[in-house]
């Protein structure tokens, strides 16, 4: 396996992730594009796990790059990622839902700065 | 190029290409059905790649259940069925950066890896992550579903008008 091919899709779906955050105004969509780079993230763990333990080979147990005796920290971290994914959609949509009820809009760059506004939509519905 | 290498080529053109169609769909729904693929996908690559147990939580958590909830809020939120013209802000800063970022990363793993070849992982079976999960990094795991707790508590008062600080900011009010 050539692991530039893993690799280089990892940096092309951060990148497109990157650009959904910086386009999209819909609070959702821009949710959409943080799961893509989150995964990107976790595609690069896996992938350096894979080439690592492949580049080790041979390397006695005791030297500095085995904790363990099979190493699998790169899926390890990346279950990390997925429960941190889960974990940030979750309280993610329940603030775009609560925003949606205060204000009926989902835009995320029509969010009003001032204070005042919020609360006056919120006591009102 | 290996059969490998054909795998993890194809499913790489699939999980960017439904990836990019995710930023640039004018459709809501749609965006939502194209990250599914995107993200099963690459569950594929995790498979290629030897993280068996990676790919199926991969499906069941992404697949199975952040994008069920990506679509209840797009329902929720009343979304149009058919192409929204209001979901986009102007492209140049956003395609500017996300070309700098892509290409910067792209030059920089390309540079680091070349054309190496790689020995294939042997395919990691459940038996070992648990040994690497509640041997190695158990604090990590620990501290994880105190997280995930706090999270849940989070939401639930988030999307509960009903309890939190709001009460005294309206007896104030009236």
């Amino acid at each position: 396996m050539h692991a530039v091919i893993p690799y280089v899709t990892a940096a092309l779906l951060f990148a497109f992730g990157v650009y959904g955050v910086l386009r999209r105004r819909n609070a959702i969509l821009v949710l959409m594009a943080v799961e893509l780079m989150l995964n990107a993230v976790n595609l690069i763990f896996v992938t350096a796990d894979a080439t690592l333990r492949s580049a080790l080979i041979g390397v006695p147990h005791e030297a500095w790059a085995y904790p363990s005796g099979e190493p699998h920290a790169g899926a390890v971290f990346a279950l990390f990622v997925i429960v941190l994914a889960a974990a940030e959609v979750g309280v993610g949509l329940a603030i775009v839902l609560q925003y949606y009820r205060m204000l009926r809009a989902v835009a995320v760059d029509e969010v009003p700065l001032d204070p005042a506004v919020g609360t006056d939509e919120r006591v009102a519905g | 190029m290996t059969v490998a290498d054909a795998l993890l080529l194809a499913l790489g053109v699939i999980a960017v290409g439904s990836g990019a169609l995710v930023v640039t769909t004018t459709h809501l729904v749609r965006a939502g059905l194209y990250l599914v693929i995107s993200l099963a996908a690459i569950a594929a690559l995790y498979l290629v790649l030897g993280a068996e147990l990676l790919a199926w939580v991969q499906v069941l958590v992404y697949v199975g259940a952040v994008v069920v909830l990506l679509l209840f809020a797009v329902m929720l939120t009343r979304a149009p069925i058919g192409p929204s013209t209001d979901l986009d802000r102007p492209a140049w800063p956003a395609a500017l950066i996300g070309a700098g970022v892509g290409i910067g990363l792209t030059a920089l793993l390309a540079d680091a890896f070349r054309w190496t070849r790689y020995a294939l992982p042997e395919t990691g079976t459940p038996q070992q992550m648990g040994q690497e999960i509640f041997g190695d990094w158990v604090l990590p795991f620990e501290v994880l579903s105190i997280l995930l707790l706090a999270a849940l508590v989070g939401a639930i008062v988030l999307s509960r008008p009903d309890i939190g600080a709001r009460r005294d900011e309206e007896a104030e009010k009236h």
